[in-house]
């Protein structure tokens, strides 16, 4: 997501940078390329026109004037209003009160509340090891609080049942009281989507909510929204105390303006974001990567903690161990990395955080991607045992009923072989002290052309 | 049947249900009243047509989400009139702003036929983002064309999200048409051949496909949408298909992107705008009018079973700009 703005503000900034020295005309002509960019990424019109006035004061002020590089200078000023406007800090769930801590969603239909509740559940119940307990007040929407029953069930948590012919007020107070007695750490309610301006509904979830008195009230708000956002959001903010947002959708390529114009009318935190369709798929937000994200800076930090995470350790440090003792690394040792690369979300998810990547079109990432992958793990999985650690004894007829096994060309395993062979030498240069610190200065190194120097934080 | 939720609204509307036109305009007017008076309020203003009232009425119209491209093209439009003095006071104006947007939105005001001359069923393939409708919008369809004296099957292809299943089940009860439909993570596209079968053997005259919801940017799922598209083809290649995308009137700009990839994805045919009751004005629509010309079958404006309209342009710019 944030493509397209990060696409026109890189455009932007790398003429400002250009520019030993800064007029107030080419400031202007920057301004408003910033304005449209940030109207076309459905960024609220009272936002944007904050936005620049912010940043055009600072631009022609004394701190820029003075700069040695005024461009660099204006580039910070972007991306520190972008940053503020995201909210500094990143904020979580509020766990410092009486158990349980209960967290209420509100937000209009089809943002994604539902799918919200089960994706933070299995979040605080793997990541903060809570006891959490979920609950659907949602008495309106055909089967949803059925979806939320098959949500609770697949992540592995206690689904509270409600019934489609309760008030969902009844509902609240007996699931409040059943939490308690169970030594519940967090309660987590749905509720129906409602409009804004439906009176009756937004009473409803105001008296809903004076019942459960939760501790966090989070908005959820789909990342594809355009200008209503505000609209909606300083509705349910004066309806609610609101205590943070959740900005959903955004695996796609909405470039997310909601999210700022969101965060501006409100004034309240961006906690959460969803990132795909599994339940798993869902982070913390964190508005300085964001930022440098929207500036076309990449998003180091994400990835290596998404390394950290999804790589399987033990296999990793088996394959050091292999690799120390002097042994090769073997087609077998190839296809594991392949499978946790995937793991990772494929190289599209890898390339969308790192540096200098986006410039390039939208599609480009994903062909080289996957299917790339899949095709090698394929190629691999048509060898004999014996091939994969003794990738020597390949010659041309066995090539063949690899090829035809794995549904590819000739080409395509000679090419798999030498990439193999290359990798083998990386991985002898590796097997020493500080190995992984190398290849990640080389993945850094993917980044070059685009990519501002020193902005690695290796 | 539903009165546990706002029970005066709807019956005021089914009251209403007199004329079609008049009942669109109600069912519009729940929202327009409060937020599309925005265009309406600044042409009522004693402003002096210069600059900053097109600066002005250029902003309300981005607020709309018309987007930059439409925006610019009504400006311009309105800013020629008024150097070759056309417009003199501001009926004139309010007059041309309307024309110059009726328009635009014209030639995509094509309301949705059911051919005589294919074989059946015609087979209506609702697609579109994750929460866009999809469920709620197959519901409504099914009553609107069993009021015109058709016979509806619903299809549960969306055989991903939790107890979709399930949510189109109910709305086949309230329809009292029948649903076909397998278990959660079944193939959709084995469920709508299915639902063809069937459909066919009892000679339906509509089979309404939902389908699980998707971004446009997951390869993956684009595919299994070819997929659907490929297996009603299969089943027989001379049936009409109508494939619809579903989309929320409060989406932005990215509305954009997801036409154009559905479309690429199958061909879309037609567009259904949804959850047109809120302050979300849908201005969308005049940037898709533009950009890709597809035809606006519906709007719905609810979540009743008759909160469905069928498109007409110049209802749609009249409320736009309606006086408060």
């Amino acid at each position: 997501m944030f493509d397209t703005l990060s696409e026109r503000l890189s455009r932007t900034i790398k003429d400002l940078r250009g520019q030993g020295r800064l007029t107030e005309k080419n400031i202007e002509s920057a301004m408003r390329e910033v304005r449209m960019a940030l109207l076309e990424a459905d960024v609220a019109l009272p936002v944007v026109r904050d936005f620049i006035e912010h940043v055009r004061q600072r631009a022609i002020g004394e701190e820029v004037m003075t700069s040695l590089t005024p461009g660099q200078a204006v580039v910070k000023i972007v991306e520190e209003k972008l940053i503020s406007l995201m909210g500094e800090v990143n904020t979580s769930i509020n766990f410092n009160t009486q158990p349980p801590a209960v967290i209420m969603m509100a937000g209009l239909q089809g943002a994604g509340k539902t799918t919200t509740v089960g994706k933070l559940a299995r979040y605080l119940k793997e990541k903060e090891k809570k006891k959490i307990l979920v609950v659907s007040c949602d008495v309106y929407r055909p089967a949803a609080i059925e979806q939320l029953k098959v949500l609770a069930n697949e992540i592995d948590v206690e689904f509270y049942p409600s019934e489609k012919n309760q008030d969902p007020i009844n509902i609240a107070k007996q699931v409040l009281d059943y939490a308690r007695k169970q030594n519940f750490d967090g309660l987590l309610v749905d509720t129906a989507g409602r409009l804004h301006i439906d009176d009756e509904m937004m009473e409803e979830i105001k008296r809903l909510h004076d019942v459960l008195t939760p501790s966090d009230t989070l908005f959820v708000v789909d990342s594809m929204m355009g200008q209503d956002a505000v609209n909606a959001a300083r509705a349910f903010d004066e309806a609610l105390p609101l205590t943070g947002i959740v900005l959903t959708k955004t695996d796609g390529d909405a470039r997310g303006g909601a999210a700022l114009s969101v965060r501006h009318v409100t004034g309240k935190p961006i906690m959460f974001i969803g990132t795909g369709e599994k339940t798993s798929e869902f982070t913390a937000f964190h508005p300085e990567r964001m930022a440098s994200r929207i500036l076309g800076m990449g998003d180091v930090l994400s990835l290596i903690e998404e390394v950290q995470e999804k790589t399987d350790i033990k296999k990793a440090e088996k394959l050091a161990k292999k690799l120390k003792k002097g042994k090769r690394f073997s087609l077998e040792d190839f296809r594991d990395q392949l499978q946790q690369m995937r793991g990772m979300g494929g190289m599209s998810s890898i390339m969308d955080k790192l540096p200098g990547m986006g410039g390039l079109p939208a599609n480009v990432n994903t062909q080289v991607g996957d299917k790339q992958f899949i095709k090698l793990e394929s190629i691999i999985n048509s060898m004999t045992t014996h091939e994969r650690r003794m990738p020597a004894v390949i010659n041309g007829s066995r090539k063949r009923r690899i090829a035809a096994g794995s549904g590819t060309q000739i080409q395509d395993v000679n090419r798999l072989l030498k990439q193999f062979k290359q990798m083998q030498k990386m991985m002898k240069k590796l097997s020493g002290k500080g190995g992984m610190k190398k290849m990640m200065r080389g993945l850094g190194g993917m980044g070059d052309g685009g990519m501002p120097p020193g902005s690695m934080p290796f | 049947m539903f009165g546990f939720k706002k029970p005066e609204t709807s019956q005021q509307q089914t009251v209403d249900r007199i004329n079609i036109f008049s009942s669109l305009k109600t069912g519009l007017s729940k929202t327009q009243a409060k937020l599309f008076g925005g265009v309406g309020d600044l042409l009522l203003g004693k402003k002096k047509l210069d600059t900053t009232f097109l600066d002005d009425l250029e902003e309300r119209l981005l607020v709309a989400d018309l987007g930059i491209h439409a925006t610019t093209e009504i400006i311009d439009a309105l800013h020629s009139s008024i150097k070759r003095n056309e417009i003199s006071d501001h009926d004139l104006l309010r007059e041309t702003l309307n024309t110059v947007m009726t328009s635009i939105l014209d030639p995509v005001q094509q309301p949705l036929t059911v051919p005589a001359d294919k074989p059946g069923p015609f087979v209506i393939l609702l697609t579109g983002v994750n929460g866009a409708g999809k469920t709620t919008t197959a519901g409504k369809l099914a009553s609107h064309f069993i009021n015109q004296g058709y016979s509806v099957m619903l299809a549960a292809g969306d055989t991903f999200r939790a107890a979709a299943i399930e949510q189109l089940q109910i709305w086949g009860e309230r329809n009292n048409v029948p649903v076909v439909a397998q278990h959660m993570g079944a193939d959709a596209a084995a469920v709508i051949f299915d639902a063809l079968h069937s459909a066919r053997a009892n000679n339906i005259d509509i089979l309404i496909a939902d389908t699980a919801g998707r971004l446009h940017t997951q390869d993956n799922l684009m595919d299994e949408l070819k997929k659907i598209h490929r297996a009603i083809g299969k089943f027989d290649d001379a049936l009409a298909v109508e494939n619809i995308l579903v989309l929320d009137a409060a989406t932005g700009q990215n509305a954009l992107s997801q036409t154009k990839q559905f479309n690429d994805a199958i061909g879309i045919d037609g567009i259904v705008l949804t959850k047109l009751d809120g302050t979300a004005k849908g201005g969308i629509i005049f940037a898709l009018a533009l950009e890709t010309g597809i035809p606006v079958r519906f709007i719905g404006v609810g979540e009743q079973l008759d909160d469905l309209y069928i498109f007409n342009s110049t209802d749609f710019v009249d409320a736009l700009l309606e006086y408060q």
